[in-house]
């Protein structure tokens, strides 16, 4: 077993979301501080696709922001190749290191600048650096499916998905060994998103690339990951593949995140629709996460925060996870 | 004369522009019978928004009704008078729109703003109507209603806020509500939520419901029968099992197989070649031949063809054969 491409361990990060001091010393409130990634580890091997999923404020774009160097973590660490960026010293190493990770953004109309052309924005990463820029951007524009031409456009002249294919091309750009994928089809259409999600395997493969992927859209996770984990308040609750965690989820979100997706088969399903929303992260309720919307939970999923164990082929953070497991047996065969 | 509460009749939506005049909606066509959800699905640009628009009478200028009818339970309202469609809205269609923020007065309690509407359109008192509001709260699952009708739009989380709304949209006891995207600002527990209240409610009531998304499962799980919409024309029309499981239309047909979905286990995803022509741009014949695999000559010359083409299914001259399955 070779060493993983990208090693989190235990990543913290919270966020100070306090009034400013004078209205606090007046409200005598006390500071608020948000914990929006809280002791979260896992691996990513080399030339595998791996998807955090979760709704919104569950940390999966905080996480992403820090496993390429955007924030920088308040406790906890990312290794990339073996080197931890926010500690290292040596300039040289961070250098290299760098230049192995890039993101694709969400929204592609506000990650490209308008007043560059396209040649510019996708040869940015390698012209930074000082590197050899001829004809690279008429090269990636044909390898992400655009024509060389485009290269003297502006951004304004694509439509959604041509612009994201932009953003992959310049991702490309620095021959990356890991891209952070940060919901990178959430703003096209299905036809459209179709079309990059093809893209983004077919480079894979070419590349050898290694993808973080982070969506909320189980079926897109479902369709590219080789390992999915699941997020809920900043809290890493299940990790498996994407068989194992579709067929059989183990924790009692992600029971309840699957049953809630909707189907293309389920016609005129009456399902009862999971109860409550998710808690204040400013005062998460003590012990599991969890616990205020789960149906098994007892009094020491309220006292104290289940660790990550294996489970079968997943990881999962549950008291309850054998009455969990039995519980969506029975369901199954119901 | 049928009894379907709403009923559009080849309607056209045009927008004069210096170069030409547009038609984001071109011969659109359905109808939707009491307590039925009909769902219309498109990608961006499909006119979908515009044709729901076009029904509650909230096409922004210039944009504006040039050709075809709208009845609502038997009236024609596609001509009334600007004062004559305001009492409509609210009383008679109900809307539910994609961002629960905009779409209530951060300003107003939202005690305030549903009595508002009752007062505006039923013949109440007012202490009725603020019974009547903390009721309606009761029933789209708010709890504490009676305490919370105080409250101000931002002390509501989104899906609390959608709730309000749907609220909102009901309280004048509409025979049509328009729901447009209502569910694509919310994360996926807090949609089954809402999708579920929305069936709930509708159905209790024998309210019409016109499904605007385009959230193939979402349509799936909620709609009785769909419509899908391609560059402003219906491209295919049935019942929602029929339309997903056996699409007649290859636009359909792409656009279901372009879905990631389990139950495929393909590894690839079947793609749709290029994209939706501009409104300014439509191609001659079938306005979707250049990225259709089975295109023929025909396809490329006659007018685009109606829902008649294939039975009052699909809008296509060749539309997908599926063999039948012995069960």
């Amino acid at each position: 077993m070779t060493a993983p491409l990208v090693s989190v361990r235990h990543l913290t990060r919270v966020f100070d979301v306090s009034k400013p001091w004078l209205n606090r010393l007046i409200e005598r409130l006390p500071k608020a501080l948000l914990t929006a990634v809280s002791d979260v580890s896992f691996d990513i091997p080399e030339r595998q696709v791996y998807a955090l999923v979760g709704e919104s404020g569950s940390g999966k774009s905080t996480i992403g922001k820090m496993v390429v160097g955007l924030l920088k973590p308040s406790d906890g660490a990312v290794e990339i190749e073996g080197v931890d960026l926010s500690r290292e010293t040596d300039d040289e190493k961070i250098e290299r290191v760098r230049s192995d990770i890039q993101m694709i953004f969400q929204d592609p109309f506000a990650s490209l600048n308008p007043r560059w052309k396209v040649r510019d924005i996708i040869a940015e990463p390698v012209s930074a650096k000082g590197g050899k820029t001829d004809g690279l951007a008429e090269r990636l524009l044909e390898q992400v499916g655009l024509s060389a031409e485009d290269a003297g456009k502006f951004p304004h002249e694509f439509s959604g998905g041509q612009r994201q294919r932009i953003c992959i091309a310049r991702a490309l750009a620095s021959e990356p060994k890991l891209i952070v994928c940060d919901e990178p089809t959430s703003a096209l259409d299905v036809s459209v998103q179709a079309q990059v999600l093809n893209l983004m395997s077919d480079l894979k493969d070419e590349f050898g690339l290694t993808y973080l992927f982070i969506s909320h859209d189980l079926t897109v996770v479902q369709h590219m990951a080789d390992r999915i984990g699941v997020l809920y308040l900043g809290r890493l609750v299940e990790e498996a593949d994407p068989a194992t965690l579709f067929r059989r989820p183990a924790h009692p979100y992600s029971q309840m995140l699957l049953a809630a997706a909707p189907k293309m088969d389920g016609f005129g399903r009456e399902a009862d629709p999971p109860q409550g929303e998710i808690p204040d992260p400013i005062n998460p309720p003590p012990g599991c996460a969890f616990n205020p919307r789960c149906p098994l939970a007892i009094d020491l999923c309220r006292k104290e925060r289940p660790e990550l164990r294996d489970v079968g082929r997943a990881r999962v953070a549950c008291h309850r996870v054998e009455e969990a497991l039995a519980a969506a047996t029975e369901t199954v065969t119901a | 004369m049928s009894d379907a509460v709403l009923s559009v009749r080849s309607l056209v939506v045009e927008i004069p522009t210096r170069q030409a005049v547009l038609r984001p909606v071109d011969g659109v066509a359905y109808e939707i019978e009491a307590g039925e959800i009909l769902g219309v699905v498109g990608e961006s640009g499909a006119g979908k928004s515009m044709a729901g628009n076009a029904v509650i009478g909230l096409l922004d200028s210039p944009a504006r009704i040039s050709g075809g009818e709208i009845h609502l339970k038997g009236q024609r309202i596609d001509n009334l008078s600007r004062e004559a469609m305001r009492k409509l809205r609210g009383k008679e269609i109900g809307m539910v729109f994609q961002d629960p923020l905009t779409s209530l007065n951060p300003l107003l309690q939202i005690g305030d703003q549903l009595t508002e509407t009752m007062l505006e359109h039923l013949d109440i008192s007012e202490t009725e109507a603020r019974k009547r509001a903390i009721a309606a709260l009761e029933e789209v699952g708010i709890p504490a209603a009676a305490s919370r009708i105080d409250s101000y739009p931002h002390e509501f989380s989104g899906g609390m806020r959608q709730r309000v709304v749907i609220a909102l949209a009901l309280c004048a006891e509409p025979s049509l509500v328009i729901a447009d995207e209502p569910t694509t600002a919310l994360d996926v527990s807090v949609q089954a939520q809402i999708i579920a209240l929305l069936k709930r409610l509708c159905r209790d009531r024998g309210t019409a419901v016109m499904l605007i998304t385009h959230d193939m499962g979402v349509i799936a799980e909620a709609a009785d029968r769909v419509a899908v919409m391609y560059a402003g024309r219906l491209a295919e029309l049935g019942p929602v099992r029929e339309v997903v499981q056996r699409p007649r239309h290859p636009y359909t047909d792409g656009l279901m197989g372009s879905t990631p979905l389990a139950s495929h286990g393909q590894k690839r995803l079947t793609q749709i070649p290029g994209a939706m022509p501009r409104l300014g741009n439509l191609p001659e014949g079938c306005a979707f031949h250049p990225r259709c695999p089975k295109a023929k000559d025909q396809c490329r010359v006659s007018p685009w063809p109606t829902l008649e083409a294939d039975g009052g299914r699909a809008a296509c001259w060749y539309p997908v054969a599926h063999l039948e399955v012995a069960e």
